[in-house]
């Protein structure tokens, strides 16, 4: 076991309410590339985090060279030889190339900031890795796969015997992931020990010496890459238990509510097209990054598209403000609560009547026992906890804080009801009760969009799904066809599919 | 089934919304013990007209910062706003005149300062500094740096009274109403809230939050353009060097009254409250003869301890609120 450069042993890590890692146990060699694989939340960043000294782990060591370490933050992990690259890279803009190589760790002398030995050590490190940058180049003037590389550079320039690069692929071009391909060779043949996180099969099984799958915060299996194959490796990812329990009701599906045809946001999404119905649940996944919240963004009006049409039953509407949206009778509950569904310090009565205030005004005048007697019926009818309506929304649990939010679309009689992660966040009873919700708002003949990442409950409650990847629709699945194989293989653009399965 | 409880009366809730009243009433009790002369009809009379303007400057305020902006420039263009009011009044008499021009110039300053905040995206605070240097610069350039005296009849408004009322503590009720009104009872009250409560989230519910700010901006107008009027008829001349500082009075007794510097929570009552806390603790220290430096230390303390106390406030009611979804 010696031989290895880095060992996890038995390393759990719980937030509140989740159990994030449970007791992970890996190994990588020096020399080699592990690649780390999993749904979104299976735990790889978490564990990542806790390598590079981010987080602590509850329990469980780490070992560097077969020695027992304590990484107490990540500029410790940096002088124990560990480097991370990060998904979203984190720069300075208006520092120069030099400047970011050596942030945080200037050379000083005589209390001041030795600037010769930096352009010294820049230039000598750039020559070395065949890079052409100016070392005054300013990190802002230069393209993503430019600082990608100098990212790169910096975990070499700190000697790191183990560099882990998370996602490092999902911002940039074919062309600069071979040259990022041909960097990770080199890398590898010096020695380096390589822990590389990707949802991309293709790329998995170019770089990869071992492949470990996560699930669930447990590692699921871990093995030489000869031994998988595309398809083990998805089943293996994908294998969560299912559970047959949910209220998903029979309802009569009527005619179109919203049809989108060729929308398109450069760089973002683009010739989105897909329909849904009244009565019905469509369900929309993806991987992060997958362009599904953007899309209907853009439908609620919140973001701008450049291209296409939003038809609502047979018309064609303009949408470029959630005024329209609200006009064309579209919400949309959005994934991320806090910071776009709920004004936290305001109480309850005033969140839920927010959006639809102008149902209580008469003469200006604006009526408040008419707005509480609403407000009050809406949330007795999803059950909402908590001590009286002028309660500040902040005091109550995510699940209600969630029904807060439902309630006041719910308040605008919406006929296209879009729910970006409903469930996100929430506790299992709470879930059960707004899939029950659902069910009942798809019975008033809306049209409902559910966005999840949780495979499980957009097999359990949709009729349709659209799978989406790098901002396309790879594929549409009806309720028989449902499989989170078949789901997952699309979202990772594994087989397109255009054939249409109404 | 309805979940919905009865709100709890603990004492913890009611020490929170309405701590801000016991402190005026403990304070008048003191003061009254301190000094008898305090708490007789011409002393309180006298306070209200002393603080009837920076009241007035503190509902602008109060709408401004429970909206996530606030004004830098009140004080000057309360000045600009008066001056040209007095000076349109001295030229031809009409007292209906001299409110239009007063209301106009400030809405129209206000107006620069909207525009500058909500198409430009400056920071109000830097945008009603800017605005503070032009209005003050305005006043000086148009008189010259000379007061006006003379100013007739002009002084009845601030000085006035009817039948024992003086006429400052009308406005001053005035404004407490309109303001009340507008943060209780309007769209656009409800608008201000949620947009300093949560920008990103007011927008998503489909709130237009450019307009609003502008809208917040003309109302803070309108109030500074008629405290400019009472000034300078207060003062009986036209100051292009008057109301200096009086903005950040008004921010003292916005925040004293439990306005939150983070936004989106805020009361007309606490307001008046606020201004009142300042007016009479101004009050009894001259009357206690205190040494008028000693005084703005004082001051000084008492704002750092308000805040002081609302931050520890929200503190522990996060830590509350942590402790229950623990246990939960």
């Amino acid at each position: 076991m010696d031989s290895y450069k880095l060992q996890v042993h038995h390393i759990s890590k719980s937030f509140p309410g989740v159990l994030a890692l449970d007791d992970i146990s890996l190994a990588a060699q020096s020399g080699s590339v592990l690649v780390l694989c999993g749904e979104n939340g299976a735990g790889k960043s978490t564990l990542m985090k806790i390598i590079d000294g981010i987080y602590q782990p509850d329990k469980g060591e780490i070992l560097i060279d077969g020695k027992k370490v304590h990484v107490r933050s990540p500029i410790h992990a940096r002088k124990l030889g560990i480097s991370m690259i990060f998904q979203e890279l984190n720069y300075i803009p208006e520092l120069t190339v030099e400047e970011n190589l050596f942030c945080g760790r200037l050379p000083v002398r005589a209390g001041r900031v030795d600037w010769k030995t930096v352009r010294k050590r820049t230039v000598e490190l750039l020559e070395r890795e065949n890079l052409h940058y100016l070392p005054t180049m300013r990190m802002k003037d230069l393209t993503v796969s430019d600082i990608q590389m100098l990212e790169i550079l910096k975990a070499i320039s700190i000697e790191a015997g183990i560099i882990i690069m998370d996602e490092p692929t999902s911002a940039i071009t074919q062309r600069e992931i071979e040259r990022l391909f041909s960097k990770i060779a080199e890398l590898k043949a010096r020695g380096t020990c390589i822990i590389y996180i990707s949802h991309k099969m293709d790329e998995i099984f170019r770089i990869a010496d071992d492949i470990a799958i996560l699930r669930d915060g447990k590692v699921v299996e871990s093995r030489p890459r000869e031994e998988l194959d595309i398809d083990k490796v998805i089943s293996l990812m994908v294998g969560r238990k299912l559970d047959s329990n949910f209220p998903k009701r029979k309802i009569e599906i009527g005619e179109e509510a919203l049809r989108v045809e060729k929308l398109t946001a450069p760089g973002v999404f683009r010739d989105i097209g897909f329909h849904v119905r009244t009565g019905e649940i469509v369900g929309f996944a993806g991987l992060m990054g997958a362009g599904r919240t953007e899309v209907m963004r853009a439908i609620f009006g919140l973001d701008r598209f450049t291209s296409g049409e939003i038809i609502i039953r047979g018309k064609r509407v303009r949408i470029s403000s959630v005024k329209d949206s609200k006009a064309a009778k579209i919400a949309m509950l959005s994934e991320d609560r806090r910071r776009y569904g709920l004004i936290s310090v305001r109480s309850v009565r005033e969140n839920v009547s927010l959006s639809n205030l102008r149902q209580f005004i008469y003469g200006g005048r604006l009526h408040g026992a008419k707005e509480t007697k609403f407000v009050s019926d809406i949330c007795a009818r999803l059950d909402v906890k908590t001590p009286s309506l002028s309660t500040a929304v902040e005091a109550l649990s995510g699940g209600n804080q969630q029904k807060v939010v439902l309630g006041k679309w719910m308040l605008s009689e919406p006929d296209v009801l879009i729910m970006d992660e409903p469930t996100r966040g929430i506790d299992v009873g709470a879930k059960y009760e707004i899939y029950k919700l659902m069910g009942d708002l798809a019975a008033e003949k809306r049209a409902l969009i559910m966005v999840s990442s949780e495979l499980p409950e957009l097999i359990g409650m949709c009729d349709r799904i659209y799978v989406m990847c790098k901002g396309e629709i790879s594929g549409e699945l009806a309720r028989h066809e449902f499989t989170q194989e078949a789901i997952m293989r699309l979202a990772m653009g594994f087989e397109k599919r255009t054939e249409e399965a109404s | 089934m309805n979940a919905i409880g009865k709100s709890r009366f603990t004492w913890s809730s009611i020490s929170r919304s309405y701590g801000i009243y016991f402190v005026l009433v403990a304070m008048i009790i003191l003061s009254s013990v301190i000094n008898p002369n305090f708490f007789s009809g011409e002393n309180i009379s006298n306070v209200t007209r002393q603080i009837s303007v920076t009241t007035i400057l503190a509902f602008g305020e109060t709408i401004l910062i429970i909206c996530g902006l606030l004004d830098l420039s009140s004080g000057s263009v309360l000045a600009l706003a008066g001056l040209l009011s007095v000076a349109s009044y001295q030229a031809t008499g009409s007292m209906a005149l001299a409110f239009a021009v007063a209301i106009g110039v400030s809405m129209f300053c206000n107006y620069l300062n909207a525009i500058m905040v909500a198409s430009f995206n400056t920071p109000a605070f830097i945008a009603t500094l800017a605005m503070q240097a032009m209005a003050r610069g305005c006043a000086l350039l148009f008189s010259n740096g000379q007061n006006i005296y003379q100013i007739g009849n002009y002084t009845k408004v601030g000085q006035g009274s009817v039948g024992f009322i003086p006429i400052p503590l009308l406005f001053l009720v005035g404004f407490f109403l309109a303001t009340w009104y507008i943060l209780n009872n309007t769209r656009f009250g409800r608008a201000l809230y949620a947009i300093g409560g949560n920008q990103e989230a007011a927008k998503a519910s489909g709130i237009n939050v450019n307009r609003t700010k502008i809208i917040a901006f003309l109302v803070n107008g309108l109030f500074v353009g008629i405290a400019g009027v009472l000034f300078m008829s207060r003062v009986n001349a036209g100051l292009p060097n008057g109301a200096i500082n009086y903005e950040f009075q008004g921010l003292t007794s916005s925040i004293i009254g439990g306005t939150s510097f983070t936004g989106g929570i805020g009361t007309a009552g606490g307001t008046v409250v606020g201004s009142f806390i300042v007016g009479f603790l101004n009050n009894i220290l001259n009357l206690a003869n205190v040494n008028s430096y000693l005084q703005q230390i004082i001051r000084g303390a008492i704002i750092a301890l308000a805040v002081i106390y609302d931050i520890w406030i929200k503190g522990r009611r996060t830590r509350s609120l942590v402790k229950s979804a623990a246990a939960r």
